[in-house]
């Protein structure tokens, strides 16, 4: 990998500890990813803005890592621009798997808490999917391109 | 110094005690424990003062802004009328014979901010602010740490402080206004693209170039500055490459990523941090 | 005793030797597992608590030589950052929560009731719940640790690196519910020895007839009952920011970071003087054996003592003297800190004026004492050096206060403790243990402990802060460090060869006398190790030091019941028997209690409704703990 942005993970996955998605270090470096990278500038907290939220349950792309990936990799029409030369790709991982959490139905055990800051919607830990779940009309979510 | 009187002071009280219970009982141990209270007494009366005479709060000449990070410091300079103000790391420039206010606050969790030679030390909690006075009488290179157990990397969060005359300040504080240099040579200038094509610029900031991320330290003048790290090399160009090649090895734990660079990519770089003077 | 009943029993109707027979079928303990896991006498689950006490002392000795390892040389890498903030955690942690002061009450649980003459301590059951509450506590720190998920934000874990954002994982929810556990054991003990002192005194014992190690374990009682609350709520706040999402400790939603720090010292103060006022009960017992007379100034002790425990409430700032408190408030802290060297004083002052005025012997125990006054008053001059605002604020968080604290905790309480050992081992276990290597084990100790902490006081006046993994070969600490690093291998073979000794004595040391040390106080008025019902009779108690009084056999009094346990109550001030009281049965019930309310924390670090659904099992056991037996609660 001389240039950085490919897919890394499968090697099964680390041998399906799936430590991008189980792991509280990375599931918090990805909360900090998350700030540090001003996703909030579009996703709010979560909660969708220009872009689309993460807690109305509704997965675009569908919930599953290797999308989640490949949308900040890459980018998706309607904006959401392509991470791939400001991220590596370990830092994408990690910061999928805490997009995951956001939009989760099933709190996850080593899911961060909340931040010490305002805090607008209930923390990753409580499955805040479940809690906001938003049915909502169908043009609320326009097709936003072809999944992956 | 006041402190260090006291504490020898301090240090005579057991031999006095000893000699004393060394008497009738009753009388010896009332003698003695009235001698403590009266030491005791002494001492805090001492303490109480030299606390008044440390902390009188005088008008400062410099205000300079301190942000704990894990695990650096975030140094701001604020402009003033006419000078713009500028951002640096773990390298704090003062006049001598100057009281300095440094205004303290905590970005993540708690630190301590601590130059043994200068001050007692002073922590930057989250949700508060809090200041310090230090005045340096003599040119020279202070050393500080933070204090406060802040995470993985507490131990490699170091902070220097210079002292110079003001004229050298002056010096200092102008150059560091200025924008990031333009790469003159061509490793550097290969340096510069690839640096603002990688991920580094998300993090960094370059004044002068589209690299502007706040995350990690101002690099805009890195290679004036003594240390990387905070603290942990000396700015050289080998240990900035060895820093970007791995900053995970030798800081373990800290913020920055290792971004996967060729040797090219990873030489062109550290040629072009070093000509951040 | 108005009433008797036909075929109620009592003692009056019996010799010696068929009252201790009968005694012993009602007391004592039945073999085999059942009986071990239900029993309880106070005399097993205290020595099994001080057993326990030890491994842990044990396991936290080995974590501070690795950190000696690592600190030998600069920058080393045999440990690396994480694993080296969760070793200096887990010894913090486990020194003060599952050793210093769980082995104080245990030695109060073993000898209080043998002291104030009594049968069982008060609440029995009550007693082995928190054993099993305590070790299942312990058992959780260290698998976490084993499992790297041991804690890693040192042991105040102060906000915000112990809060949501920055501690990911379980690790800070480990440390706060372990929190709980030792919490609840150590209130619980504190309650019974409350109980057993005020209550359950032989007859004549008033309040100044108490014995000095009884006195302060009564005091220190008093400390956790007003002190752990404050912890109890602090580690539920945490755990509640950390698993439900509340903002006790967030700024930005109207908490308080240095509401932490407060709530936290306001019990980790008195924390010292719970873990150090029984310590001066064990010096003043070990003092007044080893120099043939009373202990100078009992009265002056004992005010001293309640003193000491009034002002350690008045203390908790001077841990947070760079916080950036307002300057009167750090005044008022700063003179409270001095005044309490004054009662510390008082007790030094008594003590040597004893050693003065008797005739000390130089057995293991005293030499122990010995060390102890030397070491707790360097330990005591730099307390008042870092009381003072200006100074603390250069030495605060450095090697100097690392210094200091290890001086006053292990000069303070580990020094009596072992002197203690020695001197009660024959109690415990009916044998002595070996005078030579005693002689031994305190060289290497005293030798060793100055040895390694010393220097320590010089390196934090260089400005080498705590809690660093490593730091540069450029800075002036090296030399130091190795040197401390080799010093603790000389205190490590002192502890060694103090485990040596006790294992070796408790199995084949020479068999004790009844009193080997010639003491004067109740708990040598029967054999070593005492009978399961402690006394054939209770003694009555005329003095002070009532077994010098009567140097062949104590008064008694007589008129309990032998066919089911029973033991007296009396008076709080005079100690005037009031009513004979049913003493409990051996029981399983706190051992489920103990097994659903561990279930139930543990748990709870999870989901929060774990405390919904674990409360069902815990109330089952509760149930089954408290039916109703069929006997009258007491009579007069």
């Amino acid at each position: 990998m001389s240039n950085g942005i490919s897919g890394t993970p499968p090697e099964s996955y680390f041998a399906l500890g799936k430590p991008y998605e189980a792991d509280a270090y990375n599931l918090s470096q990805g909360k900090r990813l998350y700030a540090w990278f001003g996703c909030g500038i579009c996703h709010g907290d979560g909660r969708g803005g220009i872009g689309p939220s993460f807690l109305d349950g509704w997965w675009l792309y569908g919930p599953e890592m290797v999308s989640i990936v490949a949308s900040i990799r890459d980018g998706r029409p309607h904006g959401m621009p392509a991470f791939r030369d400001r991220m590596t790709i370990e830092q994408i991982w990690q910061l999928a798997g805490y997009v995951q959490t956001i939009g989760s139905y099933t709190p996850k055990v080593v899911a961060p808490s909340r931040n010490d800051e305002k805090q607008s919607r209930p923390a990753e830990n409580r499955g805040p999917a479940i809690i906001l779940f938003d049915v909502g009309p169908a043009a609320v979510h326009p097709d936003q391109g072809p999944s992956p | 110094m006041v402190v260090l009187g006291l504490a020898l002071l301090r240090r005579r009280r057991p031999a006095a005690e000893d000699a004393n219970s060394e008497e009738r009982l009753t009388t010896a141990v009332s003698a003695a424990v009235a001698a403590t209270v009266v030491i005791i007494a002494g001492l805090t009366i001492a303490s109480f003062y030299t606390t008044r005479s440390i902390g009188v709060p005088k008008s400062a000449a410099l205000t300079i802004t301190v942000r704990g990070q894990q695990w650096w410091w975030q140094v701001f300079y604020a402009g003033s009328g006419a000078t713009s103000g500028f951002q640096t790391a773990n390298e704090i420039h003062i006049p001598v014979r100057t009281d300095v206010q440094i205004r303290l606050e905590g970005a993540d969790v708690i630190h301590s901010f601590w130059v043994p030679s200068l001050a007692g030390k002073q922590d930057l909690i989250p949700g508060r602010s809090s200041s310090l006075l230090l005045r340096a009488e003599k040119p020279g290179v202070y050393r500080g740490q933070c204090a406060e157990f802040c995470g993985l990397q507490h131990s490699h969060m170091a902070i220097l402080v210079i002292a110079e005359a003001p004229a050298d300040y002056e010096r200092w504080a102008a150059s560091q206004r200025e924008d990031a240099m333009v790469p003159a040579d061509m490793d550097a200038a290969a340096g510069q693209v690839a640096f603002l094509a990688k991920p580094c610029a998300a993090c960094h900031t370059v004044r002068g170039t589209a690299a502007n991320g706040t995350s990690g330290p101002d690099l805009t003048h890195i290679s004036a500055r003594q240390t990387i790290g905070a603290g942990l090399l000396e700015t050289t160009r080998g240990s900035l490459a060895a820093w970007i090649a791995d900053p995970q090895t030798l800081k373990p734990g800290n913020n920055m990523p290792m971004v996967p660079l060729t040797s090219v990519e990873l030489q062109n770089i550290s040629a072009y941090m070093e000509s951040l003077k | 005793m108005t009433r008797r009943a036909v075929g109620e029993l009592y003692d009056t109707a019996f010799n010696a030797a068929v009252l201790d027979r009968r005694l012993a079928s009602i007391w004592s303990t039945p073999p085999g597992l059942w009986g071990a896991l239900s029993t309880v006498d106070h005399k097993i689950i205290g020595r099994r608590y001080i057993t326990t006490a030890f491994v842990f002392l044990a396991l936290g000795g080995l974590l501070s030589l690795l950190m000696r390892l690592q600190l030998a040389q600069p920058e080393a890498r045999f440990i690396g950052p994480d694993r080296y903030n969760q070793i200096f955690t887990m010894h913090g942690t486990n020194m003060m929560f599952l050793f210093a002061v769980p082995v104080m009450q245990a030695m109060a649980i073993y000898l209080v009731p043998l002291m104030v003459g009594t049968r069982n301590i008060a609440f029995p059951r009550l007693n082995a719940f928190s054993y099993w509450i305590y070790l299942a506590g312990g058992l959780l720190l260290w698998v976490a640790f084993v499992l790297d998920t041991g804690p890693d934000i040192g042991w105040f874990a102060y906000v915000p690196l112990s809060g949501p954002q920055y501690a990911a994982g379980k690790r800070a929810d480990i440390w706060a519910q372990m929190i709980t556990f030792t919490e609840v054991s150590a209130l619980a003990v504190a309650v019974e020895i409350v109980v057993t002192v005020f209550k359950q005194r032989a007859p004549g014992m008033s309040l100044d007839r108490i014995p000095l190690f009884v006195w302060s374990m009564l005091v220190t009682s008093f400390l956790v009952i007003l002190a752990m609350p404050a912890i109890m709520v602090a580690s539920t706040a945490l755990i509640l920011d950390r698993l439900v999402g509340t903002h006790f400790f967030n700024p930005a939603e109207g908490g308080d970071v240095l509401l932490w720090q407060h709530l936290f010292w306001f019990f980790g103060h008195p924390e010292v003087y719970i873990v150090f006022l029984p310590a001066v009960g064990m010096v003043s017992t070990i003092v007044a054996t080893f120099t043939r007379r009373p202990v100078f100034g009992y009265l002056g002790m004992v005010m001293a003592l309640i003193a000491t425990a009034v002002l350690s409430f008045g203390l908790w700032v001077h841990h947070m003297f760079v916080a950036g408190l307002p300057r009167l408030g750090e005044s008022f802290f700063t003179a409270s800190s001095m005044a309490i060297a004054v009662p510390a004083g008082v007790q030094i002052f008594c003590w040597l004026a004893t050693m003065w005025a008797g005739r000390p012997i130089f057995k293991t125990p005293f030499l122990f004492v010995i060390g102890f006054v030397v070491i707790f008053v360097i330990g005591g001059l730099t307390g008042v050096m870092v009381a003072s605002v200006p100074f603390d604020t250069q030495v605060h968080d450095t090697y100097f206060v690392v210094a200091h604290f290890h001086y006053v905790l292990v000069g303070g309480a580990v020094f009596p403790l072992l002197g203690a050992i020695y001197y009660w081992f024959p109690k415990l276990t009916g044998r002595m243990m070996s005078e030579p290597l005693g002689r031994w084990v305190f060289g290497l100790i005293f030798a060793g402990f100055n040895l390694t902490f010393f220097p320590m006081h010089i390196l934090g006046l260089r400005g080498m802060p705590r809690r660093i993994y490593t730091y540069q070969p450029e800075m002036p600490w090296s030399g130091l460090n190795i040197f401390i690093s080799l010093s603790a291998i000389i205190l490590a073979i002192g502890f060694l060869l103090f485990f040596i000794d006790a294992i070796r004595s408790a199995k084949s040391g020479p068999v004790a006398s009844g009193n080997p040390w010639g003491a004067t106080t109740l708990e040598w008025a029967t054999s070593s190790p005492p009978p399961p019902y402690n006394f054939a009779r209770l003694p009555v108690v005329g003095s002070l030091k009532p077994l010098t009084d009567h140097p062949g056999a104590l008064p008694v009094a007589s008129g309990l019941r032998v066919d089911r346990r029973e033991l007296l109550v009396s008076s709080v001030v005079q100690a005037l028997p009031e009513a004979r009281e049913p003493s409990s049965e051996d029981s399983i019930w706190p051992l489920w209690a103990a097994l659903a309310t561990t279930a139930t924390l543990i748990w709870s670090i999870f989901t929060p409704w774990a405390v919904v659904w674990g409360s069902i099992p815990i109330a089952v056991a509760l149930i089954g703990w408290f039916w109703p037996k069929g006997v009258p609660e007491d009579e007069s």
